[in-house]
């Protein structure tokens, strides 16, 4: 015999206001099976929810409705107060008479017999419920971290040094990232390599990290978890258990021409080449592109070189599979090409260059050993003209976003040009200043104060080149005036787009992302660092423009998220699932066509003989999440979704009609 | 006035303000709240904000037009702008600086010959008697303005509300005023024998 308890809420005045609560207790004690009904100014107070443990153990209650605002603000508060008191919490309901009755109504008498008939559904349902268990997943206690810039660095060594196992992957010969290119960092000025390259070897020499480079992720199939991780590795044609690194192969290759990537095109490499000196590993690979062995079929020069015999042109991509439990996606950014602005010359003049080459020629390591020279005449430039928001904030032709880094790192621009070149003159074009950021305005007012940085609010139109300098139309909208500035070396800054392969990438990983290919974040301000898909995280700029110290404490959260799950062996999830009748199933396979989870199983009945008898549909527990399209699909009605049966289903219209 | 500038910092403008004044241009930020409390920028041709900004800019282009401006003559040393700056850049002592470097280059706009010649009076008065007296500063302006007739009709409200004293007060340290404006005037005087 039933014997449920109704609890109605007044939410303080918002239920109260248009919903009489003590008729609407008075109503439902009379429902049959009701044993107790009260109602409370608050019930997800702790007055309120003690009104609900007492009552289940003092009147022995074997369900429980609570009539107050929407499951989704406080069913797990009220199924925690109801199992606390020793009650499944599956056998409390919750009626929402708050945004489906007093929210929406301002007619008391309807309101008030609309909110009686939510209570009298929500009892019919309580008296079918049957009690359910949570769902038990194991957790592979690995996670995997894709992209292996500063983010992925950081997120892999917090994850590493809490104790867990680490698979880092990046698809560069080298892992580093756009971090590994920069000159020094704003606003402290520390020269990046020298704060990132110890990272760099934490990550190849940690015990609990595996590495791989040169490697792109392939395939990934499971849950949170347990995913399992498809990743290629790319041939790299050096073994990198042979090679020792000593660079014999790079020195005699004969491709010395081909323009460095980590360079921007200012330097070149060679054929078999290490992305940069202070790579990790630091061993190279051959770009099979430009080695003459791939294009002529021969050369074999770094073959007969090496002392240890680790060149391998039969070398081939190799698939490994790996089971992690979570995903870290930190796969970065990359910059606007600047040849959409042809106005800018970009491409046109080898002056104008981007923000990122001129890192490489404020860089020590970089292709002038950081002396700033212009590209095509190597003379020190003594007017360089900085452009801000090429591409950004620029609907017709750029991104309607603001890149968020560039304000500072063209101040920074403006102020180590004029530490080197002294009789200099910086000029920047800058629409809004946006520095918002621990010592960030001050650093910029730094440039202009101190380092004579000229600044002219307003865009640049035009650069065109005449009687050997660009000539650079511009406005300062400050003082309504147009300016002209005869430069003799122009930077760009160019806007921060999503990774090219951000898109293919999420969808393997089954993660939402934005009109711009950013990865989508669950809650922009509560839940920043996980996905929409349970078991995976961001961290960096893969998710919007970011700067280097918002990503390293973005990868921190993304560390300690995935710690947070590693921290219990099992998984405990709802155990609103869907159920297959097997006595009854057909084995037409719609549901197993329509579930968008892969959730469904096709499985064999045998006899007592072990023969195949048929097949049936089966649910894998831990996969599925409970949507109930094969509950609608299936033809002979042989799906049920847990907690939403057809019995319990039809109860509650049965209440409707049978007053 | 054409509003073309080509950017050329080797400008001496900038550097010339600078020199004459305790002023660090690229201090300003630009925020504009020298001209929203300026009580004088209904009168002004360029705001108090637009003149910091060209001096900032500095281009030769720009020297006739700051200092040919009505604004530098116009503002009344009242100081809201300095005092407000949050910046704590002195707004009112650039505007002491241009007027100097405009009587000099003798660009000072037409409309302040007269704003001039109440400056002039004024000083001479103070240097004379060490203080400021209404009557002589009245004849003094209207003989150099030549702006005989206007507020006449105030005059004997003024003697009977006994406003205008018709002899001049002075001061006991009369010779110590002169000292300091000799000096002054001599520190002028070297000043612009250093330049040529």
């Amino acid at each position: 015999m039933a014997r449920i308890g109704v609890f109605v809420c007044h939410c303080g005045e918002n239920i109260a206001r248009t919903v009489d609560c003590a008729r609407v207790a008075e109503t439902a004690a009379k429902f049959p099976g009701v044993a107790h009904a009260v109602d409370y100014t608050y019930m997800c107070s702790d007055p309120g929810q003690n009104l609900i443990k007492e009552a289940i153990r003092e009147k022995r209650l074997t369900g429980v409705v609570v009539a107050a605002c929407s499951p989704r603000m406080h069913e797990p508060t009220f199924r925690r107060a109801a199992a606390e008191a020793g009650l499944n919490p599956f056998l409390c309901e919750m009626a929402n008479i708050r945004e489906h009755v007093s929210w929406v109504h301002e007619d008391r008498e309807v309101a008030t017999a609309k909110a009686i008939d939510h209570v009298r559904i929500m009892v019919e349902k309580v008296r079918h419920n049957e009690p359910l268990y949570p769902i038990r997943v194991p957790i592979t206690k690995k996670a995997l971290v894709i992209g292996g810039g500063i983010a992925g660095i950081q997120a892999a060594l917090d994850i590493a040094n809490g104790g867990q196992e680490v698979i880092l992957v990046e698809k560069e010969p080298s892992i580093g990232g756009h971090m590994a290119q920069l000159s020094e960092t704003f606003p402290t000025l520390d020269c990046s390599q020298c704060i990132l390259t110890p990272r760099m070897v934490e990550v190849a020499s940690h015990p609990n990290i595996t590495l791989y480079t040169y490697s792109e992720i392939e395939e990934v199939e499971g849950f949170i978890g347990n995913f399992e991780v498809k990743i290629r590795k790319k041939a790299r044609s050096v073994d990198l258990n042979k090679c020792t690194g000593c660079g014999l192969c790079m020195e005699k290759c004969p491709m010395k021409k081909i323009p460095s990537e980590f360079e921007c095109g200012l330097g070149a490499r060679t054929a078999i080449y290490r992305p940069f000196p202070q790579a990790v590993p630091a061993k190279p690979v051959i770009d099979r592109e430009h080695c003459l062995m791939f294009t002529r079929g021969k050369c074999g020069t770094c073959a007969k070189v090496c002392p240890t015999g680790a060149i391998n042109y039969e070398d081939q991509d190799e698939i490994v599979t790996e089971k992690v439990g979570a995903i870290v996606v930190a796969t970065g950014y990359r910059v606007m090409d600047a040849d959409l602005y042809g106005e800018y010359g970009y491409g046109k003049y080898p002056d104008v260059i981007t923000g990122m080459q001129f890192e490489r020629l404020l860089s020590a390591s970089g292709p002038t050993t950081g002396e700033v020279r212009r590209p095509s005449d190597g003379k020190i430039p003594k007017k360089v003209v900085f452009v801000q928001c090429v591409g950004s904030r620029d609907n017709a032709r750029g991104v309607p976003y603001c890149s968020k880094i560039c304000c500072m790192y063209t101040a920074k621009h403006a102020m180590l040009y004029k530490h080197k070149v002294h009789d200099g003159q910086a000029y920047v074009f800058y629409m809004d200043i946006r520095a918002g950021g621990k010592n960030y305005d001050e650093f910029v007012r730094r440039a202009i104060e101190e380092d004579d940085a000229m600044y002219y609010r307003g865009r640049v139109s035009k650069i065109y080149e005449e009687n050997g300098k660009l000539i650079v139309k511009g406005v300062d909208t400050l003082s309504g005036l147009t300016i002209q500035v005869n430069a003799d070396m122009v930077v760009l800054a160019t806007a921060v787009l999503s990774q090219e392969d951000a898109e293919p990438l999420a969808q393997k990983l089954s993660i939402s992302y934005d009109e711009y290919d950013f990865l989508t974040e669950a809650h922009p301000k509560l839940r920043p660092v996980e996905t929409n898909t349970a078991g995976i995280f961001l961290a960096g700029a893969c998710q919007a423009p970011k700067d280097i110290p918002d990503t390293v404490a973005q990868a921190g959260g993304a560390a300690s998220k995935v710690l947070g799950l590693f921290s219990s062996d099992e998984l405990e999830r709802e155990p609103v699932i869907a159920r297959v009748n097997e006595e009854t199933c057909v084995a037409c396979w719609r549901c197993y066509n329509a579930c968008p989870y892969g959730a469904i199983e096709k499985k064999e009945i045998k006899d007592r003989q072990g023969r195949a008898v048929r097949w049936v549909a089966h649910v894998n527990e831990s996969v599925c999440a409970g949507c109930g399209l094969c509950n609608a699909i299936c033809p002979s009605n042989s799906v049920e979704l847990d907690g939403f049966d057809d019995e319990q289903l039809y109860a509650e219209i049965g209440a409707l009609s049978n007053e | 006035m054409s509003n073309k500038t080509v950017s050329d910092t080797a400008s001496s403008f900038t550097a010339e303000i600078e020199g004459r004044g305790r002023l660090r241009l690229a201090d300003c930020y630009q925020c504009g709240k020298c001209s929203a409390g300026c009580p004088m920028v209904d009168y002004m041709d360029y705001l108090p904000h637009q003149i910091v900004r060209m001096c900032q800019m500095g281009e030769d282009s720009l020297r006739e037009k700051v200092l040919g401006s009505r604004t530098i003559w116009l503002c009344v040393s009242c100081e809201t702008c300095s005092t407000r700056c949050p910046k704590d850049f002195d707004i009112a002592h650039l505007m002491d600086v241009l007027r100097e470097m405009s009587l000099e280059a003798g660009l000072q706009h037409a409309d302040a010959s007269n704003i001039i010649a109440f400056h002039k009076t004024f000083k001479n008065g103070v240097e004379k008697t060490g203080r400021l007296n209404e009557f002589p500063l009245a004849i003094g302006y209207k003989l150099r303005s030549m702006d005989l007739f206007s507020d006449v009709t105030k005059f004997p409200k003024m003697v009977t509300a006994r406003k205008l004293r018709f002899l001049p007060h002075k001061i006991k340290g009369r010779d110590k005023v002169k000292k300091i404006f000799a000096k002054c005037e001599a520190r002028i005087r070297a000043k612009k024998r250093g330049k040529k």
